[in-house]
């Protein structure tokens, strides 16, 4: 690796008298080195992080990127050259060219559609190398051609692009034939038609074309693989299996019967291929575990929302009730209690009536007692008329509340004295508060 | 390190389409490989700098040259200068150079800007810069999608050195998102120094190179030590005071006050007028890189009025000359930074749309010693377009990690396997000089270890045994201050000292090589008259030597080995 840099001073002289052990004295080591990164870029750094990686030495890796190297070269000879010539294949006739594997014939028959320019060149080389008929008559086997017309022709096909696509169309031996039912149960589900699909995908005018995936594959994955290969669009023609075109020197309506006859059939055999490729998607997705659990998945997610719609719905039903319920008992209730209180007050209104009138009873009674206030003799008319007139006065001045305290008051009292007094306490009380004006109800006071 | 880290959605190796990225904050550019040799690719404007930028005008999005036009007519949609948000926060972001462009915001704690995208009557809509890059980088690879006519899967982006380790995450996402898988993130100067390397007439040989990465919004040197075709970096510089906005700022000035002068408004004073002189600047910037004259001239630039004028370079090297006084400071600083002289620097590599302009190329050959090469097209000859060098080693790099699985990619560039040791001194033999005992370099200085070294030196005239003295070296600058009078010392170069007495004051620095500690000695027995010797140093990664030296041709030789300290 390393080149070599020359110096133009010259060396020193060993000194009289050097000596060392095998000519070598070791006097120091190094004095100290900073540690740094080196950038990871540029070839040189590769080959010190192969290196570096593989604990080589500079020598070690040179020998072994040496021998990489030639491995390399002889692999590419040896893939070309190793396949075994059946010995069949060499008997052919260079006229039933139409029914020979081109591949096969130049020993490619493992690259196939696969194969590039390039190869299909250095494998021609080799061929007409090996059977070239005048190496043949070298060997006393005269006229024996034929399998060099064969290489010929095969080159020929696969060298022109327009040929070795119509050859390619109809090459069998590409195919991969779609797994049968029982090799779909075995498991490899995907694996085999994902093979089947990589076949068919040759026929692609469009690239890349998706792969089939696996189990795992995404939903996009998937659908992007179908949307592809249900609009297939592909180069696949069957010119190659035409009829042979007689010359045009021998029948003009016959030769057109032909032409037409050929693009019927291709055009038949384009629409049986595709129909093919169709029952195979149908077939491939039929199967297809996958698309049946995006379904599930789905229905679902389609089912999850639907079924929480209804829960909502019903909830909020159930809440509607439960609300319009409890506003029902709520009004029954007030209802209940309005009237309860209706019934409370109006009792309560006749009690405090009854009382008011027991009380006016004992105002009258005591003033009755109190011999209207008369002293010792019969009250005259006048004077008990004046009297009750005072009192009937006082009853409307005054509410139930003072009345039952003046009826609490008077009640008992039979002493006429202790009577008035509590009356003219009452009038007095009255006039303080100005409900009554002095000199009103004087028979009391 | 820099790899995508998700292996799952990595192309096969085989099928990969690779392509070198330089994605810059001013200006981007893609590269291919054709034949091991890199070509930049040129978008369906034909440009090959393709401006940073993206600019939306009734739904319709635009990139590139076209983004850029719009800085003048539709400035709040035309996003620029984004690529240095990218994986920042918006606390750390300068937006200085967003001023005339749509100005970063912060939403949700990202930078973001608001555009609208989305045709005129809907309303703007707020874009982060991860999304904006997203975009500008599905159209940079869609162009290189379309020159190729292969859908590109994969690249090797450049990045400054100064990425932090967010920064890069942002970037390979951002890419990921685009549908491109990053194989690697290489450093832009390393890029550049690859770009020359690769080619076919480079050979490889131990040097220390400073590259300038001058650019539109900021400056970058690195002092590169490029050892056995290994690089590592030593020092760098960033500066964002010193680049060719601000030599556009200096056109403005210059133009707007000549404007002044005539029409008595301050162009400068209105965004829009502001902006086309921007515009013409950069252009005018652009002319006298290449011509001696240039025409500034501009239709209605402000108030009604058409402006055309005439510049030549000698003019703007005068309004431009702080910033230029700026690049060289830059660039000796950063030399001296790495611990080294001008002395110790045999390549200068300037690269970015900046390093066009002849005078900083002149300035820095006054700079750097004669035998220091400067490659820029002032100065040399052979100069690859300096815009291009980042995108060319980066797609160099892609070429030759493609056929590497990520996994191998992500091993490879493992700080297990980039950091090492690098010797600290040079390791040579003694040889004899015109003066006695002389230092000969074998392994220089800051090589990374484990390294090997072979030189082929010459025997004496007459032949017989020699000794070859395995020794540590080191350097030291002489400076020699000429005395008019004396001139003894210097009698073989009579020209030299005649020149240097016509300039007073001028100093004469040489660089010595100083023999340190002995390391080993050997002995070679009966060499042919006229033969030479074969000495290989080699350098294990823990510090132990195995010192070869055998006659060339000659059979044997001795074997010698050196502890590790």
């Amino acid at each position: 690796m390393a080149s070599v840099a020359t110096v133009t001073l010259p060396l020193p002289v060993l000194p009289e008298g050097w000596t060392g052990e095998k000519d070598f004295k070791s006097l120091g080591q190094l004095s100290g080195a900073v540690e740094r990164s080196i950038e990871p870029v540029g070839p040189h750094f590769l080959a010190h992080a192969r290196r570096a990686r593989h604990r080589r030495t500079f020598s070690e890796d040179d020998r072994i990127q040496a021998q990489e190297k030639a491995k390399n070269v002889e692999d590419v000879d040896d893939g070309e050259i190793s396949e075994p010539e059946d010995p069949m294949m060499l008997q052919r006739e260079a006229k039933d060219w139409k029914t020979q594997d081109h591949y096969k014939i130049l020993g490619l028959s493992k690259y196939r559609f696969k194969a590039t320019e390039e190869q299909i060149k250095k494998a021609h080389r080799k061929k007409v190398l090996k059977h070239h008929p005048d190496k043949k008559a070298a060997q006393g086997r005269t006229e024996d051609d034929q399998f060099f017309k064969c290489i010929q022709k095969a080159n020929d096909i696969l060298m022109d692009p327009i040929k070795r696509r119509q050859f390619d169309s109809v090459d069998e031996e590409a195919d991969v034939d779609p797994p049968t039912k029982k090799e779909q149960k075995s498991g490899n589900y995907y694996k085999l038609w994902s093979k089947v699909f990589k076949a068919e995908g040759r026929f692609s005018k469009t690239h890349p074309v998706p792969t089939f995936g696996d189990v795992n594959s995404t939903q996009e994955h998937v659908e992007e693989f179908y949307n592809f290969w249900y609009n297939f669009d592909s180069w696949r023609t069957f010119e190659y299996l035409d009829e042979d075109v007689p010359d045009d020197n021998e029948n003009r309506d016959q030769k057109r019967h032909v032409e037409r006859k050929n693009a019927n059939a291709r055009k038949k055999k384009k629409a049986e291929d595709n129909a093919r490729l169709r029952k195979l998607l149908d077939d491939a997705s039929a199967g297809d575990e996958r698309i049946k659990k995006f379904r599930q998945e789905a229905n679902a997610k389609k089912n999850a929302k639907r079924i929480a719609k209804e829960k909502a719905e019903k909830e909020a039903e159930e809440a509607a009730k439960a609300q319009a319920q409890r506003e029902a008992e709520l009004k029954a209730a007030e209802a209940e209690k309005a009237k309860a209180d209706k019934n409370a007050s109006k009792k309560a209104k006749e009690d405090a009536k009854n009382a008011a009138k027991k009380n006016k009873r004992v105002l009258k009674g005591s003033v009755k007692d109190a011999n209207y206030f008369a002293g010792a003799g019969e009250a005259s008319a006048a004077q008990i008329d004046s009297v009750l007139g005072d009192v009937d006065l006082i009853q409307g001045k005054i509410d139930n509340e003072e009345l039952a305290a003046l009826a609490g008051k008077l009640n008992g009292l039979k002493v006429a004295d202790e009577i008035k007094g509590v009356w003219s306490g009452e009038v007095k009380r009255l006039v303080g508060a100005g409900k009554l004006k002095d000199g009103d109800a004087k028979n009391l006071a | 390190m820099a790899e995508n880290g998700d292996k799952q959605t990595g192309p096969e190796p085989s099928n990969r389409v690779v392509i070198g990225v330089t994605f810059g904050n001013s200006n981007s550019s893609i590269a291919y490989t054709v034949d091991d040799k890199a070509e930049v690719i040129a978008n369906e404007d034909g440009d090959r700098q393709i401006p940073t930028v993206l600019s939306y005008a009734d739904g319709d999005e635009y990139y590139g040259a076209q983004a850029k036009a719009f800085l003048i007519r539709n400035p709040n949609n035309t996003v620029a200068y984004f690529r240095d948000f990218l994986g920042q926060e918006f606390k750390s972001i300068d937006p200085t150079h967003c001023h005339a462009a749509a100005h970063p915001q912060e939403v949700e704690g990202t930078v973001s800007f608001t555009v609208k995208d989305k045709g005129s009557e809907e309303d703007a809509s707020t874009v982060s810069v991860p999304e904006i890059s997203v975009r500008y980088l599905r159209r940079l690879f869609g162009a290189a999608t379309d020159y190729l006519g292969k859908k590109v899967t994969s690249a090797v982006i450049s990045v400054p050195t100064n990425f932090s380790e967010k920064q890069r995450e942002a970037l390979i996402s951002a890419a990921k998102e685009a549908e491109v898988e990053v194989l690697q993130l290489i450093s832009d100067p390393v890029a550049a120094v690859l770009a020359y390397d690769a080619r076919p007439e480079a050979e490889v040989k131990d040097k220390i190179v400073v590259v300038a990465d001058l650019g539109g919004t900021r400056s970058d040197v690195a002092v590169v030590a490029s050892r056995g075709g290994m690089y590592t970096v030593l020092a760098t510089a960033h500066d964002y005071e010193f680049a060719g906005v601000h030599l556009d700022n200096a056109l403005i000035e210059y133009f707007a006050k000549e404007f002044i002068k005539k029409h008595e408004t301050d162009p400068r004073s209105n965004p829009r007028s502001l902006a086309k002189l921007r515009a013409e600047s950069e252009a005018t910037k652009k002319a006298l890189s290449l011509g001696t004259n240039a025409q500034f001239s501009v239709e209605s630039l402000a108030d009604g009025y058409d402006f055309s004028v005439t510049i030549n370079r000698i003019r703007y090297e005068m309004v431009g000359r702080k910033v230029f006084e700026g690049f060289n400071r830059l660039v000796e600083g950063v030399v001296k930074k790495a611990g080294l002289d001008v002395l110790d620097v045999d390549e200068v590599i300037m690269c970015g749309g900046t390093s066009h302009t002849p005078r900083i190329a002149n300035n820095f050959r006054g700079i750097f010693p004669e035998t220091t090469d400067i490659l820029a097209p002032a100065t040399s000859t052979v100069a690859i377009n300096p815009s291009e060098l980042q995108a060319r080693g980066a797609a160099l790099q892609a070429s030759l990690i493609q056929e590497y699985e990520a996994e191998d990619i992500e091993q490879s560039t493992h700080p297990a396997v980039t950091t090492v040791k690098h010797i600290s001194n040079a390791i040579g033999v003694t040889t004899v000089g015109p003066d006695g005992e002389a230092f000969t370099p074998v392994m220089a200085a800051e090589t990374a270890v484990p390294a090997r070294r072979t030189v082929h030196i010459p025997a004496p005239k007459e032949g017989g045994d020699v000794l070859i003295k395995v020794v540590e070296g080191g350097t030291h600058i002489k400076v020699t201050k000429p005395e008019p009078k004396e001139k003894e010392e210097k009698e073989e170069d009579e020209d030299d000292s005649d020149f240097d007495s016509d300039e007073e004051e001028e100093e004469t620095r040489e660089k010595i090589w100083k023999i340190g500690s002995a390391l080993a000695e050997a002995a070679i027995r009966g060499v042919k008259a006229g033969s030479k010797v074969e000495v290989t140093i080699n350098v294990a990664a823990d510090l132990s030597v195995i010192v070869t030296a055998r006659e060339v041709g000659g059979k044997g030789g001795v074997r010698g080995n050196l502890k590790a300290p």
